[in-house]
């Protein structure tokens, strides 16, 4: 103890009061962290991985559709089913000239037998006799516009008279069932990416009520010496945000991972539907904003939480 | 209302009771004047905690009025609260030091939360801590120091802002004779600077140490005021009730 003092010391003149907000490193120091060693970080990470994931999975099934979409929604197939092997050729080749004359009609393409065959193979094996087993003849045709019903229909007219055996299908049509799928999926990603965000909320919720109940002498004794609700809640707002920050940032690592790998797995494939399934630029950049997204919901929640809490309090 | 009620404390009939519990304070009345210096004594479970509970804003009444500072606190809005708040020093009677900050972010933390610039409250905090003779102890976390180290930092902190009013719940409990006069005399400078200082005590050495003070005395939950001393008080500058 110091006896050579015997007048109190800075009593003289008081203090400036105000309400001016308590924040930075010294309000930080209130809430002791944790960091990696907690669970917080990797609650985050897990969820900002699996929200990755599913957002590139849904954002690839989005391309892959359009790219489908936007390469059969001009295409028409004719068939020219014919069981006479001479009949067949005359009216493909009829048809062939009357299609590339026509107006709507950008380009045809007679499919070569041998590619056909090459096409049956795996059902009709090698060496397939024409004569016991017909195979219609393929025209495949790009038009100029999408392939409607009414210029379907202007096209079975013309055929008509020189090619009576030809039928003529939108090649869209065929992949209705396979869009539909694509599209459950896409809805299925996104609902994915909404639970994660939900469970990462809820997440985020209880460790703050946790760490609220840890550290409910530190916010009381805070409390009754004038701190008030926003400024406790900051507190505890930027502890989370460096939490979610950290496990944002490990989360986006793992994912882009995972992602990466998916990605050379379906390429490896080789399956032309597969090829249009990249992600684009702004993929990436939308992917790159999950774990902002996370620590923004993160940092929300954490306030709402707390300043809720103390709201119970005088 | 007198211009001393005004800035000063007054209680009017109030009660406090916890839950469905019987009352704990019952038809408490009385005025702190500004500048004065009282003494709360009671047995244990009188009520002298719930009293200053009270008086430091930690709980609101089951009825009557309370007026601080020339303010009904009853009505006033919860965000109002804390400015009140920051013109109080409150010594608890567990410290209510924050386990994790050294002794020296202890005694800072009133200053901190009322935005006062770091430049500004080193010294002030330092000289503090030196006077109470925790110079070589600044960094110490609570749990490192002894419980009238401990008591110490808590007093420290509670007058570190030169508040309005001081409340200290049995303040002197854990120190020795010596550091106990000279802690009261840390809380009569701070009263001569015109702080209102009000202690719970159940040590009667302490209540003479103080001449000037006015003595509360409650029991089981009233307050024991015979002669109306504390509702009506003498222009005098106080004497014992």
């Amino acid at each position: 103890m110091n006896n050579a003092a015997s007048k109190p010391p800075a009593l003289g003149r008081k203090t400036a009061r105000g309400l001016k907000p308590f924040r930075g490193e010294r309000a930080a120091q209130l809430v002791p962290h944790a960091r990696l060693a907690g669970p917080m970080p990797w609650v985050i990470a897990i969820m900002v991985t699996l929200t990755v994931i599913a957002a590139a999975g849904g954002l690839a099934l989005n391309n892959v559709a359009s790219s489908a979409r936007a390469e059969l929604a001009g295409g028409a197939t004719v068939q020219i089913v014919e069981a006479s092997t001479e009949d067949r050729n005359r009216q493909a080749v009829a048809a062939e000239a009357l299609l590339a004359e026509h107006p709507a009609v950008a380009s045809t393409r007679r499919v070569p037998d041998e590619e056909l065959d090459a096409l049956l193979e795996p059902w009709l094996g090698v060496g397939t006799d024409n004569e016991a087993v017909p195979v219609p003849a393929l025209i495949d045709v790009r038009l100029r516009q999408d392939a409607t019903e009414e210029t379907l229909g202007t096209l079975r007219g013309i055929l008509e008279g020189a090619a009576p055996s030809a039928r003529i299908d939108a090649q869209s049509s065929w992949l209705a069932p396979v869009f539909s799928t694509i599209s459950s999926l896409q809805w299925l990603a996104g609902m994915l990416v909404i639970m994660l965000g939900l469970t990462s909320a809820a997440a985020v919720w209880l460790a703050a009520r946790s760490a609220l109940g840890t550290n409910q002498d530190t916010i009381e004794v805070v409390h009754l010496l004038g701190g008030t609700d926003t400024q406790i809640a900051r507190i505890f707002e930027r502890s989370i945000g460096f939490d979610a920050t950290l496990g944002g940032a490990v989360g986006l690592a793992l994912g882009l991972g995972a992602v990466l790998f998916l990605g050379q797995e379906f390429t490896a494939l080789g399956s032309g539907m597969m090829s249009g399934g990249g992600l684009s630029a702004l993929d990436w950049i939308l992917i790159a904003f999950i774990p902002f997204v996370g620590v923004a919901i993160a940092m929300l929640t954490a306030r709402i939480t707390v300043v809720s809490v103390l709201r119970q309090m005088l | 209302m007198t211009a001393a009620e005004g800035e000063g404390v007054t209680f009017d009939n109030v009660g406090l009771r916890y839950g469905q519990d019987r009352e704990v304070l019952s038809d408490v009345s009385f005025t702190l004047h500004p500048g004065s210096f009282y003494f709360l004594t009671g047995a244990s479970g009188a009520g002298k905690t719930s009293l200053l509970k009270l008086l430091y804003l930690a709980q609101r009444p089951s009825r009557g009025a309370i007026r601080m500072f020339g303010t009904d606190v009853i009505t006033l809005p919860r965000d109002r609260l804390p400015s009140f708040r920051r013109r109080l020093g409150v010594v608890f009677q567990d410290f209510r030091l924050v386990p994790h900050l050294s002794a020296f972010d202890n005694v800072a933390l009133p200053l901190r939360v009322s935005g006062v610039r770091e430049a500004d409250l080193v010294k002030p905090v330092t000289d503090m801590l030196d006077w109470v003779g925790l110079e070589h102890r600044h960094d110490a976390r609570p749990a490192t120091l002894s419980g009238g180290e401990q008591q110490r930092v808590a007093i420290a902190r509670a007058v570190i802002g030169r508040p309005d009013m001081l409340v200290a719940d049995e303040p002197t409990g854990n120190v020795d004779p010596e550091m106990a006069l000279k802690l009261l005399r840390l809380f009569e400078s701070l009263n001569r600077l015109g702080t209102t200082v009000i202690v719970a005590t159940h040590d009667v050495h302490l209540l003479k140490k103080v001449p000037e003070s006015l003595i509360m005395r409650l029991d089981k939950g009233r307050l024991n005021d015979p002669t109306g001393a504390l509702r009506y008080p003498p222009k005098a500058s106080g004497g014992k009730v």
